[in-house]
C-alpha cells in the first residue's frame, strides 16, 4: 500500500491543477503571448482563438451560449458583479429588495451587506436543520420591489444541494432575477442554466482542477435579457461588463478544465468518488460512537463529508491526522475565533460545531488514500477522546449539559 | 497553524495526561473553560503535607495550543511548592511554547486551571480541619 503523504482531502478549499490543464496553458505562457484584444496581428488573433475556444468549453459545461460567458478573476468577483451589479442596475426599475440565504459564501453575504450600505433591504432566509431552503420560502419572501434572489447550488462547508430548479421556476414566474453561486457544484452535478431558469451563475476554475485567479459569470442574453452594472471600468471588455486585458493562459486553462469536468460527469468518475465517500462514512460510523453528519445526507455533493466527532476539538483533530489535509468548523481554526456560521445556521450545537471536520474528496483521491485516512481518523479520535475531560464525563454517566460552566 | 516544535512535541507526547483520585483529600481538581467555547481543561494536583505538589495530571478538550499549555503546566508544577504554582503566570507558558497572539488565551486558561485546582485543594483542607461544632 504505497500511499504518498501528505494526503489531500480538502478539495472544497481548492483543487490541484490537472496536468492536462497545465499542458493546455503552457503555449499561452510562452509563444502565444499576444493580447486577445490586439485585432490587427497574428499574435492577437492566436490569443483570441484560444479565448474563444475556452468560452465554448465553459458554456457547454453549463448549457449556455458562449456569448453569455464573462471572464472574471474568480467566483468572488463573479458573485460581487452579479449581486451588486445586478441589484444596482435593476433598482430603478424594480426596487431595492434582495433575497439570499444565511449559509451563503462570504462573497455573497458581504456583497449583500454592501448593498445594505447602499440603501437596499436584504432578507437572509433561514435553513432547516439539514441546511436546506425551500422554493416556498423564496416565494413567500419575494415582494413587489425584489430585484434579485441569490442561492448557492451546493454549500462549500456541508455540501448540501439546494432545490435550484424549483427556486428558478418561482423566480421566473415572479419576474425576479435569479443568481446561483455554482462554484462547488460545477463538474460534480449536471447543470443546464436554461432548464434551471437561472439568470446569473458564478463559477471558479480552481475548484475544478483549473488555475487560481480566473472565474466566470454566466449572464443570460435571452428570455429574459439580463442587464447588470459593471464594477470595473476601463476599455469595455466582456460586453462592457468586465474591463481589463484577458488573462489568456488562465482562460485557456479554465476551458480545458471545463472540458475535463464534462467528461467526469459522463464517465462514471462521480460515482467513483461517491463510492469512496460513502465507504469512509460507513467505516467511521461503524468504528466510532457519537459521530454526526452535518447537513442533508442525500441532497449532498458526492465528494463531501462534514462530520462532528463529539468531545474532540477540530483543530486538535487536524493536528492529530497531520498526514491528511482537511478543514474544520471549529472556532480555533478561524481568524475571528467564531465557530462556523454555516453550522450555526443549521442549529448545530456550538459544542459540536467545534468538533467538526470537513473532508473533500476529488479526482486524484485513491482508494488507498481513503483506507489510510479512515484508519488515521479512527485512531486519532480515540486518542483525543482519551485526553478529553468531556468524553471522560460522558463515560462516567455525567450529563454535560447539566454542568454550570464558567463563562470565559 | 504553524506551531513551534516544543508545542508540537507536547501535543504529540503529552506529559502527565490522565487522572488522580478526585475523592482523595490530597487531590485538588480544577475544571475550567466551557464546551461552547471549544476549550475545557481538567487539572488535578496531588499535594502532600509539606505543601509540595507530588503529582499532576491533566485532560483537555481544545486545540493544539490548549493541549500543549495544559501538558506543559503539569510539568512546570510537579515537584514544586503550592506557592510556586499559585504565582505561576500564563506568560511563562506562552513564551515557552511560543504561542501565537491569537492563542495566548489558551495559556491563560491553563493558569486558571492551576488556580482552580489549588482552590479546590484548599477547600478540602479547610473542611478536613474544620473544628467540630
Amino acid at each position: 500500500m504505497a500511499v504518498e503523504l501528505p494526503i489531500y482531502l480538502d478539495n472544497h478549499a481548492t483543487t490541484p491543477l490537472d496536468p492536462k490543464v497545465l499542458e493546455a496553458m503552457l503555449p499561452y505562457m510562452t509563444s502565444v503571448f499576444g493580447n486577445a484584444s490586439s485585432r490587427n496581428h497574428s499574435f492577437g488573433w492566436a490569443a483570441g482563438e484560444g479565448v474563444n475556444a475556452a468560452r465554448e468549453q465553459v458554456a457547454k459545461l453549463i448549457g449556455a451560449s458562449s456569448k453569455e460567458i464573462i471572464w472574471t478573476s474568480g467566483a468572488t468577483e463573479s458573485n460581487n458583479l452579479a449581486i451588486i451589479g445586478g441589484a444596482r442596475f435593476n433598482a430603478r426599475k424594480k426596487g431595492k429588495h434582495v433575497i439570499t440565504v444565511l449559509t451563503e459564501h462570504k462573497a455573497t453575504l458581504d456583497s449583500a451587506h454592501q448593498l445594505e450600505k447602499e440603501g437596499f433591504e436584504v432578507t437572509f432566509l433561514e435553513v432547516d436543520d439539514q441546511g436546506l431552503v425551500t422554493a416556498q420560502q423564496v416565494a413567500d419572501a419575494i415582494r413587489e420591489d425584489t430585484v434579485i434572489v441569490s442561492v448557492m447550488f451546493a454549500n462549500n462547508e456541508i455540501g448540501v444541494i439546494q432545490p435550484i430548479s424549483e427556486i428558478g421556476a418561482v423566480c421566473r414566474e415572479k419576474g425576479v432575477i435569479f443568481h446561483v453561486d455554482a462554484v462547488q457544484a460545477t463538474g460534480k452535478i449536471p447543470i443546464n442554466v436554461a432548464e434551471l431558469n437561472v439568470d446569473l451563475l458564478s463559477i471558479s476554475a480552481h475548484k475544478m482542477y483549473g488555475p487560481k485567479g480566473i472565474g466566470a459569470l454566466y449572464v443570460r442574453r435571452g428570455r429574459p435579457r439580463i442587464r447588470i452594472e459593471p464594477l470595473i471600468f476601463g476599455g469595455g471588455h466582456e460586453r462592457g461588463l468586465r474591463s481589463g486585458t484577458l488573462a489568456v493562459h488562465q482562460i485557456v486553462g479554465f476551458g480545458r478544465a471545463a472540458e475535463l469536468a464534462l467528461e467526469d460527469l459522463e464517465s462514471g468518475e462521480i460515482e467513483r468518488v461517491r463510492g469512496m465517500r460513502d465507504r469512509m462514512w460507513t467505516a467511521l460510523q461503524e468504528n466510532l460512537d457519537e459521530v454526526f453528519l452535518n447537513g442533508h445526507p442525500e441532497h449532498r455533493l458526492p465528494n463531501n463529508l462534514n462530520v462532528s466527532f463529539a468531545y474532540v476539538e477540530g483543530e486538535a483533530m487536524m493536528m492529530a491526522i497531520k498526514d491528511i489535509a482537511v478543514s474544520s468548523g471549529s472556532a480555533c481554526t478561524s481568524a475571528s475565533l467564531e465557530p462556523s456560521y454555516v453550522l450555526r445556521a443549521l442549529g448545530v450545537d456550538v459544542e459540536l460545531a467545534h468538533t467538526s471536520i470537513r473532508f473533500g474528496l476529488g479526482r486524484f483521491t485513491t482508494d488507498e488514500e481513503i483506507d489510510y485516512a479512515i484508519a488515521e481518523v479512527i485512531e486519532s479520535v480515540k486518542k483525543l477522546r482519551d485526553m478529553s475531560p468531556l468524553w471522560e464525563m460522558v463515560q462516567d454517566g455525567i450529563d454535560i449539559k447539566s454542568i454550570q460552566w464558567e463563562a470565559h | 497553524m504553524a506551531y513551534s516544535d516544543k508545542l508540537v512535541d507536547h501535543f504529540e507526547n503529552p506529559r502527565n495526561m490522565g487522572v488522580l483520585d478526585k475523592d482523595s483529600d490530597e487531590v485538588g481538581t480544577g475544571l475550567v473553560g466551557a464546551p461552547a467555547c471549544g476549550d475545557v481543561m481538567k487539572l488535578q494536583l496531588q499535594i502532600n503535607d509539606q505543601g509540595i505538589i507530588e503529582d499532576a495530571k491533566f485532560k483537555t478538550f481544545g486545540c493544539g495550543s490548549a493541549i500543549a499549555s495544559s501538558s506543559l503546566v503539569t510539568e512546570m508544577v510537579k515537584g514544586k511548592t503550592v506557592e510556586y504554582a499559585e504565582n505561576l503566570e500564563n506568560g511563562a507558558i506562552a513564551e515557552e511554547l511560543s504561542l501565537p497572539p491569537v492563542k495566548i488565551h489558551c495559556s491563560v486558561l491553563a493558569e486558571d486551571a492551576i488556580k482552580a485546582a489549588l482552590a479546590d485543594y484548599r477547600r478540602k483542607q479547610a473542611a478536613r480541619n474544620a473544628p467540630t461544632a
